[in-house]
């Protein structure tokens, strides 16, 4: 094949397009998956991850754009011919036969000699510690068994690439938390590709090397989970991973990315903040700002730029509530024992942030 | 003021029990009458029976053109519930599951014999079978028992097809079997048990069709609905009453076994999504 063996789950996908009707579900989308890497696809309902995973996966078939797998291109080969191993959102275990069968099920497929598919189905059961457990019934399982059953039946026969779809979304939180955990550490283990589809950010954030984020159809942004929350590179994004103080205003030179720029708030009042994306002049700004990097200062009246209209104390730490001097609404959170000022309502105080914190985007 | 309008539902439950069993018992009554008519040990037909005697069942075994006749019921009978069940089952999974042009010109074709009156089909089928020379052949009665069976074994399917989880065939395509085979050792164990109802139709509606094989029989190749005709016409012995008890015990034991035979699958094959 001319792959080294290293590059074998490596997999690509180029300028996928997919249209349902008048709608472009996925819409130009480019992305690679290196060998051994833990992607998520992250996005709302609606936002085509599900349909790149099918595409993947041979369920659909795409209207532009290829898709590789290693070196070769699987774009229109059958889904039984990919070789990937996949985990469906319900579990999707054979209802007629034991575990032990449904996991031997791919080697039987495969034309794997009876001895030898036991042997490697209870190996499989065994690396999702449910040793004892294969010659029950799928249904006289729990949830979350069954779900570890239907990653073994995946990855039994050593795919290159395991594709998951929501596949935790069944289970309750902190099975859920337990599991993302366990299938982390089993990536690791076996050293698989895994492309996981989710809309919860946690999941995502926590599991993957690295995360796409979709809306709409088309790829928002690509990267490691802290580049994500700390440098988006669209409003989307800003406003979709974690919690942000959306501030919008009008700039009067247009800047590139990196720059400086002194935004004029809508109601009035200067922010100092940082380009996230090439800006003209004149266009309407959304400077983006995390709750917890905004430092509350003690301020008197004349000093004062905010103030404050509730605190909510929640143990770690307290978010308040604040009112800017252009009417703008922000959340600041104050983490707990750090010996930080804590305002009360009613308080009128000064706020502060690193420039490269707030980040501008087109509105 | 709540337990009189419970007695007031007690009542009215009961009301609609007793109209449901006295419909059942009017439905059942001749039915019912049957068997005691046929231990009379006259050689008229009487009710009430005056005695108890087996002599009319005995002559039913005895007889070679009724015994001739059953077989071949049970000939035709078996081959088209066999065939029935075969091509209903692909044309339900090609409606559910294909991509075909033309579906809801195909579904009106399947339900065709159940609308059209059975009398202009079996003429219609005498006329082709006439020419073909198929009249009184076993094939001919398969062919035309198949056609009637088939909706019955179609719409039990489509049920069938419908309760079955179709992301279960994705799983297994995933695991890499082809379609073949996941129809193989997927979808065909999960949905047997309504091939086996669909099946169990197909033969009771073949065994006791008499409109289509009123025209079709011939001097010696005849069903045993057929053959029950010519006896109340040439000759009325009790041997019919025998004949028409042991026909409905026949058919409620292969409903009864059908029956147990589909829950027992079911419960084998408990789907996942009962689990927690």
């Amino acid at each position: 094949m001319g792959v080294t063996n290293g590059q074998q789950g490596r997999v690509a996908v180029q300028d996928l397009v997919k249209r349902f009707g008048p709608v472009n579900a996925v819409d130009h989308v480019s992305l690679e998956v290196s060998s051994g890497e833990f992607l998520a696809l992250l996005g709302p309902s609606g936002s085509g991850k599900t349909t790149i995973l099918m595409a993947i996966a041979g369920f659909e078939y795409p209207d532009e754009g290829r898709i590789l797998i290693g070196d070769e291109d699987i774009t229109w080969a059958p889904p039984n011919r990919r070789n990937l191993g996949m985990v469906f959102q319900r579990y999707t275990l054979f209802p007629h036969m034991s575990v032990l069968e449904n996991i031997a099920f791919p080697l039987k497929m495969r034309g794997i000699g009876r001895a030898e598919r036991e042997e490697r189905a209870r190996a499989a059961l065994a690396t999702v510690r449910l040793g004892q457990m294969g010659d029950r019934r799928p249904a006289q399982l729990s949830g979350g068994q069954q779900q570890r059953v239907a990653i073994a039946r995946a990855i039994v026969y050593q795919p290159r690439v395991l594709l998951m779809d929501e596949p935790l979304s069944a289970l309750d939180k902190n099975l859920r938390e337990e599991m993302q955990i366990e299938i982390k550490h089993l990536q690791r283990e076996i050293g698989i590709t895994v492309i996981f589809v989710t809309h919860d950010q946690t999941e995502a954030l926590t599991m993957a090397d690295r995360v796409a984020v979709l809306d709409h159809g088309r790829l928002q942004q690509l990267g490691a989970p802290r580049d994500l929350y700390e440098a988006p590179e669209t409003v989307f994004v800003a406003g979709f991973i974690g919690e942000t103080n959306f501030c919008e205003g009008r700039i009067p030179h247009a800047a590139r990315p990196g720059e400086p720029v002194s935004v004029a708030l809508l109601g009035g009042g200067q922010m100092d903040a940082v380009a996230a994306q090439p800006l003209p002049a004149g266009q309407l700004i959304k400077v983006a700002l995390r709750p917890e990097r905004l430092r509350v200062l003690p301020a008197g009246n004349e000093t004062a730029t905010a103030r404050v209209t509730e605190a909510i104390y929640a143990g770690n730490a307290t978010t308040l509530m604040l009112e800017g001097q252009g009417g703008q609404l922000l959340r600041a959170r104050i983490p707990a024992g750090a010996g930080l000022h804590e305002p009360r309502p009613g308080d009128a105080v000064r706020l502060s942030w690193q420039t490269a914190d707030a980040r501008a985007f087109i509105a | 003021m709540r337990s009189r309008a419970q007695r007031h539902n007690r009542a009215g439950r009961m009301a609609l029990n007793a109209a449901a069993y006295a419909v059942t018992v009017f439905l059942l009554l001749p039915t019912l009458i049957i068997a005691p008519m046929s231990v009379g040990p006259e050689r008229l037909l009487s009710f009430p029976p005056k005695g108890f005697s087996l002599r009319w069942y005995a002559e039913y075994f005895q007889d070679t053109d009724w015994i001739r006749a059953t077989l071949f019921s049970a000939e035709a009978g078996l081959i088209s519930a066999v065939c029935a069940t075969v091509i209903g089952t692909m044309l339900a999974l090609a409606l559910v599951r294909g991509r075909l042009p033309g579906k809801g010109l195909i579904e009106l074709l399947v339900i065709g014999p159940v609308i059209v009156p059975h009398i202009a089909l079996a003429v219609a089928m005498f006329l082709v079978f006439e020419q073909l020379r198929l009249t009184g052949s076993l094939i001919g009665f398969a062919m035309a028992h198949t056609v009637l069976a088939l909706p019955f074994v179609v719409f039990t399917v489509l049920a069938a097809l419908y309760r079955f989880d179709a992301e279960l065939e994705r799983a297994a395509l995933s695991c890499g079997a082809g379609a073949f085979r996941t129809f193989r050792y997927v979808t065909l164990p999960l949905i047997a048990p309504g091939l086996v109802s669909a099946a169990l139709f197909a033969f009771i509606i073949s065994f006791d069709e008499a409109v289509v094989s009123f025209f079709i029989s011939d001097l010696d190749r005849k069903t045993l609905p057929r053959k029950m005709f010519e006896d109340i016409d040439f000759n009325i012995s009790p041997t019919l009453a025998a004949v028409a008890t042991m026909l409905t015990a026949l058919t409620i034991l292969a409903l009864l076994i059908g029956y147990g035979l589909k829950r027992s699958m079911e419960r084998r094959a408990r789907a996942a999504d009962t689990g927690p």
